[in-house]
């Protein structure tokens, strides 16, 4: 399931009413529920059951995933050798994959909020012909599934000499109709137009504007757009499965799942070694994802609530 | 589209705006631009290679509508798209309801560890769908698998999760664990910035929890709910990953056939027929965007009843 991404601006919608709101919602609600917060734990148990899972899967050799119990340690816990076979498995493939997804991801996110953000400031601040038109065009594009798009993108790129190049998964994931629109209704609020007269009666030119004045007040805007398409990047299976067949040009989600493929193949018995890869290699490549959640999340949260609220 | 365009409000185009257009035009030039060429110019080239078919003889033919005709008629796509309409019918609804039911709950201030139930249920969605299947696909699994581990020791049967019965639930378990955190945040935003005030009054009213839940919280989430369905409208419509992968683990049951988009993959890679995956592209994008549609103004309808 390929997810487009709500997002968007004002990181002050949300927090500005949290203050005082929070406090006196609390002082109201003041007793807090033990069966309440027992069936929510019980919810939480549920959704890290897997990762739980995962971690205790990857201290194991292909014989004690068989052979011990799932949710517990083994006799023999092998978490280091595990690391090591992972990486060094087809001459470090692995790594490559990894350096591959993060170069995908980074230079699409990048790009991809820059785009909308150049273009959701002209759409924001400046009046043109074909103005209505051209963002009424890129609106109605919001609906249309990446999926049905990428079959016809890979017939084109293959006429192009695209296909099987970095190119071929970058330059899709570069545009973003659903980040234009955010950009768009975000530069209206944080760029004041006061600011821009103001400027422009210094002698300042248009592009200056915005590289010195604009971009910076549309930062927290922009970040939840870079992560939000850091995020479908870097989950993207579809479209690099599709456009690149050299294992190495692979993206961590391909790699991974042609090991699990090879793991099947052989029977998926104990005495195939690519199946303590599959699950080491999986648990190492969400950690920094994990972590970058947690560390960004209030991000999220901020971003979310205009997307959601605003309509 | 409505709700969208209408949110945009529209300020009024003084002359000394205008002045700079050329400008404005040039900001959004490379956006446009990449639009053109990477959305346009394939929707486009699809929609063109759609109304051809590769003879033996005479190469690429002209034929019309005949490919979508064939395609209306193909028991193998009118399943894939069944298939995943019916998905979309249950597991949407529960989806959503749970993260609903969550958010309320984060929202209430009576949980304790608030902070540490938000983040969990949310972390899910930080997991990629491919390694996420993976993953289930193993806990799914009637070898180590540790719920089938768990039957054996209790001398149970184990539970079929990849059989053909089970298999449209296990994956719905699936995008279940990997999207209730992301929409339960977004409807969860959307709590928070209900002003306090108004809570206030309808305490002072004499309103109970319940009662505000119901008059003030779900009215103020509409928007937010429309717009987690319309994500999981185009979602659950290009389902593929999840299949895809469990494919390799139950052969028997998921064939290429299993969801539409399954289907357009296998059309176009496997079989090599470039014009008919190009015509079910198109018509799968067609039925996401009329069921999108037929959300948004069935949702505005509502709004302005």
């Amino acid at each position: 399931m390929t997810t487009v991404t709500p997002t968007a601006s004002t990181a002050g919608t949300a927090k500005r009413v949290e203050p005082e709101s929070r406090a006196l919602r609390r002082s109201s609600a003041h007793r807090r529920s033990t069966p309440l917060t027992i069936v929510m734990l019980a919810v939480l148990a549920y959704f890290l059951l897997p990762l739980f899972w995962l971690l205790i899967a990857s201290t194991k050799s292909t014989q004690d995933l068989f052979n011990s119990f799932g949710l517990w340690f083994s006799h023999a816990p092998q978490l280091l050798s595990n690391i090591k076979a992972t990486f060094t498995q087809d001459d470090g493939v692995y790594g490559r994959w990894l350096l591959n997804t993060v170069l995908y991801a980074g230079v699409s996110a990048l790009g991809a909020a820059l785009l909308a953000a150049a273009a959701g400031y002209g759409f924001a601040k400046y009046r043109f012909r074909g103005h209505g038109a051209a963002f009424n065009l890129v609106l109605g594009a919001i609906m249309i599934p990446t999926t049905a798009l990428a079959i016809p993108t890979y017939l084109l790129f293959a006429k192009a000499g695209l296909v099987n190049t970095p190119w071929a998964v970058i330059l899709p994931s570069l545009i973003s109709p659903f980040g234009l629109y955010l950009m768009r209704i975000y530069a209206e609020d944080a760029v004041p137009d006061s600011l821009i007269e103001a400027a422009r009666m210094d002698g300042a030119g248009e592009l200056r504007i915005f590289t010195t004045i604009a971009l910076r007040l549309l930062a927290p805007g922009l970040v939840t757009v870079v992560l939000f398409t850091l995020v479908a990047t870097w989950n993207n299976y579809f479209l690099p499965l599709i456009m690149l067949n050299d294992p190495n040009l692979y993206p961590i989600t391909v790699g991974l799942s042609s090991w699990a493929a090879q793991a099947q193949n052989g029977g998926a018995g104990a005495s195939s070694d690519m199946l303590a890869l599959v699950v080491t290699g999986s648990m190492i490549s969400i950690i920094p994802l994990v972590i970058a959640f947690l560390l960004l999340q209030r991000y999220w949260q901020s971003g979310l609530a205009t997307g959601g609220v605003k309509q | 589209m409505a709700t969208i365009t209408t949110a945009v409000a529209r300020p009024k185009a003084s002359p000394r705006r205008r002045r700079h257009g050329t400008a404005g035009a040039l900001f959004i030039a490379p956006f446009m631009v990449l639009f053109l060429l990477l959305f346009l110019a394939p929707l486009g080239y699809a929609a063109y290679l759609s109304l051809f078919q590769e003879k033996l003889i005479g190469g690429s033919t002209f034929v019309g509508l005949d490919n979508y005709v064939t395609a209306l008629k193909d028991p193998q796509l009118l399943k894939g798209i069944g298939r995943v309409a019916l998905f979309f019918v249950i597991q949407v609804p529960v989806m959503l309801l749970l993260a609903l039911c969550f958010a309320l709950a984060l929202d209430s201030g009576l949980l304790r560890l608030a902070r540490v139930i938000r983040l969990g249920i949310f972390v899910p969605y930080a997991v990629p769908s491919v390694i996420a299947t993976l993953m289930w696909g193993y806990l799914y699994g009637p070898d180590f698998g540790p719920f089938a581990q768990i039957s054996h020791d209790l001398h149970l049967p184990a539970p079929h999760f990849l059989s053909g019965s089970w298999m449209l639930g296990s994956l719905a378990n699936i995008v279940t664990w990997e999207f209730v955190g992301y929409n339960m945040i977004i409807l969860y935003a959307a709590l928070r910035t209900i002003p306090a005030e108004l809570y206030e009054a309808a305490a002072m009213d004499g309103a109970g929890a319940w009662r505000i839940a119901w008059s003030i919280k779900l009215p103020a989430l509409r928007p937010a709910l429309t717009l987690t369905l319309l994500f999981s409208v185009i979602g659950s419509f290009q389902l593929f990953n999840e299949p895809s992968l469990l494919m390799k683990v139950a052969p028997d049951v998921i064939d290429s056939s299993y969801t539409a988009n399954l289907y357009a993959y296998s059309v176009a890679f496997i079989s090599q027929q470039t014009n008919y995956a190009a015509t079910v592209s198109f018509i799968l994008g067609l039925v996401i965007v009329i069921v999108s549609y037929a959300f948004l103004l069935t949702a505005n309808r509502r709004r302005t009843a």
